[in-house]
């Protein structure tokens, strides 16, 4: 139903997310950039995987896009409808399109409701349909994410967590989305688990062409699904480009970084570690210059004094002032 | 799925923990403190319902033949009048069971004004924070900063004694408690996922509030409104005493502790019974609402 529009389903353009903070009682109020200029299109069937470590700004631009919380600048698109200057009504329809599946699958299914009442939660509020429609979707749902229809009546707690995740999975297309925000889904599950949710989440894409933002703080996960690759660091873009791209020459000395830091069965794709000095800087006292000079083993005095902007190289955009020489 | 598969999903599901209900039962009874409290509280609510047929006389009939006869195994008492009679000659038994009905109506009306309202502010107060939490909350911590019996008593003299405005003022003491524990709950539920994924589905602010994010507020509620009808009972009978609850002669069993005072030297029956229903009523009511905290209480758990 998509396949003929090739315009972008989500499009974003210098999204920004500041929030004001107080550190402590008598401090003076600071502004945390938690999402600084990130750009980025989206079309029905693709996948884009967001990666980076904790406090990046990849979980910012998950509530971002899903609506839960306004930007502070640049602007938001879905379905060519900006949504900053959207009126609720408009709003609350694109509502409709862009779901999103939680980390955690043992806080994000109500732990008081049934499985039943926690898919038909979307459908109540958003449609008119009968109880009987109701349920048959959800029975529908169940079996399509692999699980059966005796598991309508059960509360969430007698399942484990892989099977939790399917119904997170199943909740968040219920109201058959176009665009699904999977903010590591697989990362609170084990390893054996992973593999057949990240099977799931593929298949869902064939069958409902869905649009993929996939966040995620490794790249292993990433390789499996995606089809664009964004490396964050700090709130900015630092890598972005197609999957292959970033997988087989990262330019970035951070892509590196996390590159030789993903574990590979193969001993071939081993590389030597890349270990980053020092530690994640804080995010309200961000370095001047390149953001990650303080932990880059490039850097130079350029790097100090000017922050690099995101340029085209070599097929990707990439944010290092010695991108060729590395 | 495979065949194995399945059955591994199968063997899964027939180790998951059992129905919430059994093993709240589990935890509660093996708490026997607990155990003897319910058997006494729903002894007392048997009473109250029937106490029309079980007790021997009406409750406010005076015999004037009888004037404060001791109970049965004292000299001069009879099976008539199984604890003896007070001053004006009313059967005490009869009039204890009948207190039964105030003591218990008396809790359920002050616990659900005070929850209704303690529940609604709570949840406001969690969801619009800011300047309005701050109002509500300000204003329940001078509540709190006054000993409740006085303030109970403030609002009686200001409405006018009798029954139901002495258990308005009883609720309106209670309110506190209720909105902080109300409004600290909802805080933590606001911060899950769940919730998030229920404002993602679209879900409106009110069905946030009482269909999401209430429902996973209740067990400390529940435990504090079983604890609030034990104190419930105990202040409205100690405004009764105070001649500012319920007017005689209603066979309330406060009220008939005053109205016996006089008499404690003499006719140490007619304050006892009584006071030891008032007594065992609260204790039985108290045990019964620790052992749901501890059952309730996944912290408690072994």
């Amino acid at each position: 139903m998509y396949s003929v529009n090739t315009s972008p389903l989500l499009s974003a353009q210098n999204l920004c997310r500041y929030y004001t903070v107080r550190p402590h009682a008598f401090a003076a109020t600071t502004t945390l950039k938690a999402l600084d200029g990130a750009n980025f299109e989206l079309r029905a069937g693709s996948t884009l995987a967001v990666v980076g470590e904790s406090g990046c700004g990849k979980s910012t631009m998950a509530r971002l896009i899903t609506m839960i919380e306004p930007p502070t600048s640049g602007q938001l698109s879905v379905h060519g409808t900006d949504i900053v200057n959207a009126t609720a009504v408009a709003r609350r329809e694109l509502r409709r399109h862009v779901q999103i599946v939680f980390q955690d699958p043992y806080g994000s299914l109500n732990p008081r409701k049934k499985v039943g009442a926690i898919l038909e939660e979307p459908l109540r509020i958003n449609t008119n349909m009968s109880r009987q429609e109701r349920r048959d979707a959800a029975h529908d749902m169940l079996q399509r994410v692999g699980l059966r229809r005796e598991h309508y009546v059960r509360f969430p707690h007698m399942f484990s967590g892989g099977q939790r995740q399917r119904i997170a999975i199943a909740r968040a297309l219920m109201l058959k989305p176009s665009i699904v925000v999977a903010d590591e889904p697989v990362s609170a599950l084990d390893v054996s688990i992973q593999a057949q949710v990240l099977n799931l989440l593929m298949d869902l894409q064939d069958e409902f062409e869905l649009a993929y933002v996939f966040i995620s703080h490794g790249l292993s996960v990433v390789e499996h699904i995606a089809a664009e690759v964004m490396v964050m660091y700090l709130g900015r873009p630092i890598e972005q480009g197609a999957k292959r791209l970033i997988f087989d020459s990262p330019r970035h000395p951070y892509t590196r970084a996390l590159l030789a830091a993903t574990p590979f069965v193969d001993p071939q794709r081993r590389a030597h570690r890349i270990v980053l000095k020092g530690e994640l800087p804080s995010p309200l006292s961000p370095p001047a210059g390149c953001a990650f000079h303080t932990r880059c083993p490039h850097a130079t005095a350029l790097c100090e004094a000017e922050r690099p902007a995101l340029r085209l190289l070599q097929g990707r955009s990439v944010a290092c002032h010695h991108a060729e020489s590395i | 799925m495979s065949e194995t598969a399945q059955r591994l999903a199968e063997l899964e599901l027939a180790q998951a923990p059992p129905h919430p209900l059994r093993e709240f039962w589990n935890y509660f009874s093996q708490n026997r403190g607990a155990v003897v409290g319910l058997a006494f509280v729903v002894l007392v609510l048997t009473v109250a319902l029937f106490a029309g047929v079980i007790a021997p006389h009406e409750p406010n009939e005076q015999y004037r033949d009888h004037f404060l006869v001791p109970p049965v195994w004292e000299d001069g008492g009879s099976w008539e009048f199984i604890l003896g009679t007070d001053a004006v000659g009313r059967d005490i038994f009869s009039r204890i069971l009948y207190g039964a009905r105030y003591s218990l109506v008396i809790g359920f009306i002050v616990v659900a004004l005070s929850l209704t309202v303690g529940i609604a502010l709570g949840l406001l107060a969690a969801f619009f924070r800011g300047t309005f939490e701050a109002l509500v909350m300000r204003a329940m911590d001078i509540m709190l900063s006054m000993p409740s019996l006085l303030l109970a008593v403030v609002i009686v003299a200001i409405l006018g004694p009798g029954l139901f405005n002495a258990m308005l003022a009883i609720a309106v003491t209670y309110l506190p408690h209720l909105v902080r524990l109300t409004r600290a709950a909802a805080i933590t539920e606001l911060s899950k996922d769940y919730v998030v994924a229920s404002k993602v589905s679209g879900a409106g602010m009110p069905r946030l509030m009482v269909i999401t994010v209430l429902p996973n507020c209740l067990a400390p509620l529940i435990v504090q409104a079983t604890l609030s009808f034990s104190n419930a009972i105990l202040d409205a009978a100690a405004l009764g005493f105070l001649g500012l609850g319920a007017q005689p002669p209603t066979p309330e069993w406060g009220t008939m502790l005053a109205e016996a005072r006089e008499f404690v030297l003499r006719a140490w029956w007619v304050v006892t019974f009584p006071g030891v229903a008032i007594l065992l009523t609260v204790l039985a009511l108290n045990l019964f609402g620790d052992g749901l905290r501890d059952a309730l209480d996944p912290k408690l758990k072994r």
